[in-house]
């Protein structure tokens, strides 16, 4: 059923890569065909329950077909989020891949840095073997339409047993035109066996348009792998997010993934993980700071489907205003899923009356010897913390401003990865502290006024 | 004589529908230690409380004068600026925020009202590393959130550490005794006395007479139902300590 109002997507066209296989073809073809069938969710549907998709009405689906990177000042490029951290970076504009505002750093020449529609040419094997394997199956209605209709991304692959050197950077910057709203960036990452990886997706707008962020992001991650991966969410306050991660987990792999949604008037996160080999370790750790009437929504899925995995999960969200949040925590053991370890943690600070949250933790648990637990909270600041700063000569608003920022330091803190996460630190910092008063923190420009609302 | 440090006429406060000081005047001048003892239920607290600006009571009548400016007037963050210090009888527990970051920004915060220079992470630290000395803690603490996991103990020496970094002019001790062994009140209590100035003033608040073997006191108020009953030297603290607080409060109008 199409959801009334938007325009009918069964006017979509699939995308081409040039010279795509036809398998490739035929996966869009079908990708678009399930779209068509299920159309956008409502509330009705229960994974959509607290998220309302009407907002989106009236825009266009189409996708932006130029890149615009002549928008991109110097200026803007060197604000780019942990632009001085080093490393190799992939830049793509309104969902195509920019080699001049690209960089791959010499040490890495081994492993493979590419945009998704070369590797297509020029890894036809990889390509095959990994692409749409984990985001298509059981496809939130916005992954489809982005395997139909995708044209650009990041292929990332580390071969066995490398250690990437520095964290890479992968950068998704949207320049709105006037004739489409929309942009479909879709990337594959993959850490074969004993590699090392850290990275980060950072998805940014210039400007302060209206127009829909539909990104897929597939990471497979090998055995006795280690993997570091953080997104970093801050579009317009008038753009609509709506993120898939699909991720993959070898036997006793490390897998640390990280989510941080601060932009978008409306954004939704699903992050679906599997734990494919035994013995994996996994955090999954997320932070949504949210002010005006945004929306931020995190969809996970954690799929123990083999025994002694574990994962722990922590989330907190940081809510002004009129802002919502929405929590979706579910958790699969799988049978035979034995000695799974499984924590699911979602902590919401609400800052003003107006502001609220919906947490739903799901637990299906098919395993009897396992270990499993959930936890969300609702609260505010705590009236006694905040006299006990002042009472200490700490004024009203430096001590609010401490208390929120020691909540989202309980998620930074759990960055690895130094300097990615004293650049976070800083830049949640500046983003508390710009912003008087705390009821209203979220209100005004980021610290890069060029990429948000002025 | 001195100017006095804190004067306190005619204060009557409590909460919503109920009255709990009903009436006090206690004056306090440069040099002084006072002791104000008193049953549970006394008011001891909620007088603490009230003088470092606490939310949520409702003062109808009295005024407190503070180095001459009219203390209520006066949001918390202010009074302590201007010297004012309350050593928690429940110290706070915040996690996140750690302990070393939180004391410098509090300490700056009065260099700055002073027209004093700020002093970086750096000097901080070798400023704080001292300090911290003098109450016998773990400079581990340090780096630990404000008071998080710290034991009873932890947290009161912690409060008189505080008390040593920002150097105030009347510290307010609220049963800084309660929940510490022996040793403990040692310490806490040599720090106290380490602190005294010939410049400042302290007020030690507490239930039993123990804590004023180690902090003398100069005068000691007795506090019932709202009410100073009874004032005298420190012999006043040994007699309670004899015959209990039905005497006084027997004996009270």
């Amino acid at each position: 059923m199409i959801a009334p109002r938007t325009p009918s997507p069964l006017q979509l066209e699939a995308a081409a890569i040039r010279g795509e296989p036809s398998w490739l073809t035929s996966a869009r073809q079908a990708a678009l065909a399930c779209f068509s069938e299920t159309g956008l969710p409502t509330v009705k549907d229960e994974d959509w329950r607290f998220t309302n998709l009407a907002p989106l009405a009236g825009i266009s689906f189409d996708p932006i077909s130029r890149p615009m990177r002549g928008h991109l000042s110097n200026e803007t490029l060197a604000r780019l989020p942990f632009s001085g951290l080093g490393g190799s970076r992939l830049v793509f504009v309104n969902g195509h891949f920019s080699p001049e505002l690209s960089s791959i750093a010499e040490e890495e020449e081994d492993v493979k840095i590419m945009g998704l529609a070369d590797a297509v040419a020029g890894e036809p094997a990889l390509i095959e073997r990994h692409l749409f394997r984990l985001a298509q199956k059981n496809a939130t209605p916005f992954a489809s339409l982005n395997a139909a209709l995708f044209q650009d991304g990041a292929f990332i692959h580390i071969p066995e047993g490398r250690k990437a050197s520095g964290p890479m950077h992968l950068f998704y910057i949207s320049i709105p035109d006037v004739s489409a709203e929309a942009v479909y960036p879709r990337s594959l990452i993959i850490a074969e066996a004993g590699a090392s990886l850290t990275i980060t997706e950072s998805y940014l707008s210039v400007g302060d348009a209206r127009y829909l962020t539909s990104g897929v992001t597939e990471l497979i991650v090998g055995d006795n792998a280690t993997v570091e991966y953080m997104k970093f969410q801050d579009e317009s306050f008038h753009s609509f997010h709506m993120g898939t991660l699909a991720v993959s987990a070898g036997r006793d792999s490390h897998v640390r993934l990280h989510s941080m949604a601060f932009g978008g008037k409306l954004s939704r996160t699903n992050i679906h993980t599997t734990l494919a080999g035994e013995g994996v370790e996994c955090v999954l750790n997320g932070l949504y700071l949210v002010g005006d009437e945004q929306l931020a929504d995190h969809y996970m899925i954690v799929d123990h489907a083999v025994p002694r995995g574990t994962s722990h999960e922590y989330f907190n969200g940081i809510l002004a205003a009129k802002s919502r949040g929405v929590f979706h925590g579910r958790i699969i053991v799988r049978p035979g899923a034995q000695k799974t370890d499984a924590k699911q943690t979602n902590k919401n600070l609400l800052l003003s009356d107006d502001a609220t949250v919906d947490t739903k933790p799901q637990l299906e648990i098919y395993a009897d010897d396992v270990k499993c637990t959930h936890g969300a909270t609702v609260g505010q600041l705590s009236d006694e913390a905040i006299f006990y700063l002042r009472s200490r000569g700490i004024p009203l608003e430096k001590a609010r401003q401490m208390l929120i920022y020691a909540f989202a330091g309980e998620i930074i803190d759990r960055i690895l990865c130094e300097p990615l996460r004293r650049e976070l630190n800083e830049r949640v910092w500046n983003r508390l502290k710009e912003n008087q008063p705390a009821a209203a923190i979220l209100s005004c420009p980021t610290t890069s006024p060029n990429f948000t609302r002025n | 004589m001195t100017e006095p440090i804190l004067a306190i006429q005619n204060l009557r406060a409590g909460v919503e529908g109920h009255e709990i000081l009903k009436g006090i005047d206690l004056t306090i001048h440069v040099g002084e230690t006072h002791a104000l003892m008193g049953p549970n239920g006394s008011g001891k607290s909620t007088l603490a409380a009230i003088l470092a600006g606490r939310e949520g009571y409702k003062i109808s009548e009295g005024k407190v004068d503070y180095c001459g400016k009219d203390l209520l007037e006066l949001a918390p963050e202010e009074r302590a600026r201007e010297g004012l210090f309350l050593a928690f009888q429940y110290p706070v527990e915040i996690p996140g925020v750690n302990s070393t970051y939180f004391l410098k920004a509090a300490y700056n915060e009065l260099q700055k009202h002073r027209g004093q220079p700020e002093l970086d992470a750096a000097d901080f630290l070798v400023f704080v590393r001292e300090r911290v000395k003098l109450l016998d803690l773990d400079d581990a603490l340090l780096k630990r959130a404000v008071n998080e996991g710290f034991s009873g103990g932890e947290k009161k020496r912690n409060e008189i550490f505080q008390m040593a970094v920002l150097e105030p002019k009347l510290a307010i001790l609220d049963e800084t005794d309660s929940g510490l062994d022996i040793d403990a009140l040692k310490i806490v209590a040599r720090g106290v006395n380490k602190l005294k100035r010939p410049g400042n003033a302290q007020l030690v608040i507490t239930h039993y007479q123990r804590l004023l073997n180690f902090i003398v006191p100069d005068f000691v108020h007795v506090l019932h139902d709202g009410r100073i009953v009874r004032s005298g030297g420190k012999e006043l603290a040994l007699e309670l300590e004899e015959r209990g607080y039905d005497w006084l409060t027997q004996e009270a109008p």
